[in-house]
């Protein structure tokens, strides 16, 4: 069994707290796990993007080779399209729909959104709306990990464990609000494949 | 027996800690910051040994040079470029006769995610005759930090450990072993540490005839291992570092297994190496860097009767981190079945400085300045203020390496460049700006130097910096810049026409000239408000 994912998004979105819940939570489910992340100067605004790998054996390579990712899980619908050729032809893209532009020459948001849906398995998130709704912005990267939860062979209590183990320290309110974005997420794809 | 989920270069932190540190010492510096970011967290929660920034490369090797005089442990650790910085102590205490273990951990940015070169630190341990370890993995690097400091004690020489920046920044799980007690006080003698050429001679005598225990120590270390095909004796692949895991992650896709030779160990292990390729036609390469290994096996005149291939034969890039992509190819595999980009130019989105950074408003002065001079030449240095180079800023002329903005403008200024102005930050500056201003100063070349001082090692995440607003002004005047031309603004959009005005008073001054823009990081002022 093994599960490899990958995550986009732009540097201040989050990404590498879901790579955390995901360490976290893959520890609990008793597998073991390589996650090759991006510091220092892509952190500043730029692209930021992790290779994780999970498996009951052992792992090798640090990177995820081209055409085997399982998951594309993108904070940011410009970041997902930068990385789809790491995905597996039967693998499932689980994205936000809302774009952040913070470059002059970001391409047309419709362009972007149908170059992801011609993808057989696609999960296309209005995170930003789901994240108000939990009650922060900030919260869009839990909304969207709690979409491609249902994907993942790791279990929702193992990660709602890790929301709460990474939240612990910013109060009950913080973990409250994350656990709610996570579970938002999760609604909205329901259970359908 | 402990489980933890660490990053590769905190895996080196734990391992340091446990293997008995008395203090650890390093400068900031993708990828390698996190060690001491580990060690720091740890000295304050556990104690007993010091972890503590320094203010570059140099003056941190030799602070764990002393530790090691003392007969005591020492971890000093940096990035790649941060060794050329230290070279000099590095490369003088390979002939001392280290007493505690020294363990100098260098930090390899292949593909350059955020450096200036991909140079490979192999090539340094290999000059300094020196052994050098290299993981392929978490857990090896606990166990190979761990043994690096018996190592160094056994031969009484510093020992590199080489990481790559997909191992430091890569986090798995490690399992750590007790920890030992550091070593009591014990001082060097003067002819083992006293460099005059008589003791220099003994010495470098001594550490040419210790190459043999070294290879001897490679040939049987376990971090070596070769297993040898019966079904294939074409192929044989020599796999270092984790070049070897792209190895392991592809093989099985063979029809036949090839023989395989892990190399963890530097001097190369040469019976393993001669074992390997007594048996196969066709060796294969497979190393993260520089093609240390292949060039050594070729040598001049290659293997007569063998193929090798590589870096060198074009079978891998001679660029870039090796990928599990580029090893399945030059393993003779088809590459796995994926979605071609279409878009190959794709809107890239680079880093850019944050919304009110304050080296923003210090380049929106200065390049509204600078229209009126049409040589003016902005030659600036490393950090987050480098980011000005890009549009719609475009406020930099180069960036080469620490410090050089300064020295550089006064050999432009010196060429006849005019106005010639150093753009650095306060980092920087102590870290290799001093020196290069105080020959400024004493010549009074015409230039100004102007200091981006955010108040914070701001590039590398917000480590702490040594000298900040009126401390800078001592430097400088200590330095020998003209008091009247050490200039403080403040980088804010309504200070700009004042900030202006500074800029060309400086400019127009024909001799050295000092401007020092002092506002903080907003990440800090951000991290300061969320910790209240
Ligand atoms: C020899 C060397 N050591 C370390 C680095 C890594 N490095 C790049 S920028 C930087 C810090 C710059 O700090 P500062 O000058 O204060 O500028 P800031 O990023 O705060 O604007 C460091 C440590 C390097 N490139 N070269
Ligand atoms: S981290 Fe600080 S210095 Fe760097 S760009 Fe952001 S505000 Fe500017």
């Amino acid at each position: 069994m093994k599960q490899d994912i990958i995550l986009a998004g732009v540097g201040g979105q989050g990404i590498l707290s879901i790579a955390f819940v995901l360490d976290i939570a893959a520890l609990r489910e008793g597998l073991q796990f390589k996650q090759a992340e991006v510091h220092g100067m892509a952190q500043r605004g730029g692209a930021v993007q992790s290779h994780l790998r999970l498996a009951d054996d052992k792992i090798y390579s640090d990177l995820i080779p081209r055409g085997q990712a399982d998951i594309i899980l993108g904070v940011e619908p410009l970041e997902t399209i930068r990385y789809l050729d790491y995905l597996h032809p039967q693998g499932i893209i689980v994205s936000s729909r809302n774009p952040y532009i913070n470059i002059p020459d970001y391409p047309p948001l419709e362009k972007i959104l149908a170059t992801i849906s011609q993808f057989p398995r696609v999960k296309l998130i209005d995170s930003l709306s789901l994240a108000r709704q939990a009650g922060s912005l900030l919260t869009q990267n839990m909304v969207l990990l709690g979409a491609a939860s249902p994907y993942l062979i790791i279990g929702e209590i193992h990660l709602k464990e890790a929301i709460n183990q990474l939240f612990a320290a910013k109060g009950e309110g913080i973990v409250a609000m994350n656990i709610k974005a996570f579970e938002l997420g999760r609604e909205i794809v329901g259970q359908d494949d | 027996m402990k489980k933890d989920v660490l990053l590769g270069d905190e895996a080196v932190a734990l391992a340091a800690f446990q293997a008995g540190l008395t203090a650890a010492f390093s400068y900031p510096g993708t990828p390698a910051s996190e060690i001491m970011e580990y060690l720091i967290r740890l000295a304050r929660s556990e104690g007993g040994f010091k972890a503590a920034w320094c203010v570059n490369e140099k003056v941190a090797y030799e602070e764990a040079l002393g530790v090691s005089f003392a007969g005591q442990r020492a971890l000093v650790s940096m990035k790649h470029v941060g060794l050329n910085v230290a070279a000099d102590p590095f490369m003088n205490s390979a002939l001392t006769k280290i007493i505690g273990g020294l363990v100098v951990v260098v930090a390899d940015d292949p593909s350059m995610h955020s450096s200036q070169n991909e140079q490979d630190s192999r090539y340094y341990a290999h000059f300094a005759r020196i052994f050098c370890l290299e993981p392929s993995n978490h857990q090896e690097t606990y166990e190979m930090t761990r043994q690096a400091f018996d190592l160094s004690e056994k031969y009484h020489l510093p020992v590199l450990l080489r990481l790559v920046t997909r191992l430091s920044h890569s986090r798995s799980e490690v399992i750590s072993r007790d920890k030992r007690a550091p070593n009591p006080l014990q001082r060097g003698e003067w002819s083992d540490w006293t460099l005059l050429p008589a003791n220099a001679r003994r010495r470098f005598t001594e550490l040419l005839n210790i190459q043999k225990d070294l290879l001897e120590e490679s040939e049987r270390s376990p971090f070596n291992r070769l297993s040898l095909s019966s079904s294939n004796s074409r192929l044989g692949i020599i796999a270092s570092g984790i070049g070897y895991n792209y190895v392991l992650e592809n093989i099985n896709s063979l029809d036949h297994q090839p023989s395989v030779l892990k190399i963890s160990t530097y001097p190369l292990p040469f019976n393993l190496i001669r074992q390997l390729v007594e048996a196969v036609e066709e060796i294969l390469i497979v190393e993260e860097g520089y093609p240390f290994i292949e060039e050594r096996l070729r040598g001049l005149f290659g293997l007569p009767g063998k193929k090798i291939r590589g870096k060198l034969s074009g079978d891998l890039p001679l660029t870039g981190e090796l990928t599990p992509d580029t090893v399945r190819t030059a393993l003779g595999l088809e590459p796995f079945s994926h979605h071609e980009l279409k878009d190959k130019h794709l809107a890239s989105r680079p880093p850019q400085l944050c919304q009110g950074c304050p080296h923003h408003d210090t380049f929106i002065a200065l390049k509204e300045v600078l229209k009126d001079y049409p040589q003016a030449t902005v030659f600036s240095d490393i950090g987050c203020y480098t980011l000005g180079a890009l549009p719609p800023l475009s406020a930099i002329d180069t960036c080469v390496c620490m410090g050089a903005s300064v020295s550089m403008a006064k050999g432009g200024a010196e060429a006849g460049i005019f106005p010639s102005i150093a753009v650095i930050g306060d980092s920087t500056f102590t870290h290799s700006g001093m020196t290069p201003l105080l020959d400024a100063a004493t010549a009074n070349v015409n230039m100004t130097v102007i200091i981006v001082d955010n108040a914070v090692v701001a590039m590398t995440g917000g480590q702490p910096t040594y000298a900040t607003g009126d401390r800078l002004v001592q430097i400088c005047a200590g330095l020998g810049v003209a008091k009247e031309h050490i200039r403080q603004i403040v980088p804010l959009p309504k200070n700009k026409e004042k900030n202006m005005a500074v800029m060309r008073e400086e400019i127009e001054y024909p001799g050295t000239s000092v401007i020092i823009s002092t506002r903080e990081c907003i990440q800090e002022v951000k991290k300061r408000a969320k910790r209240r």
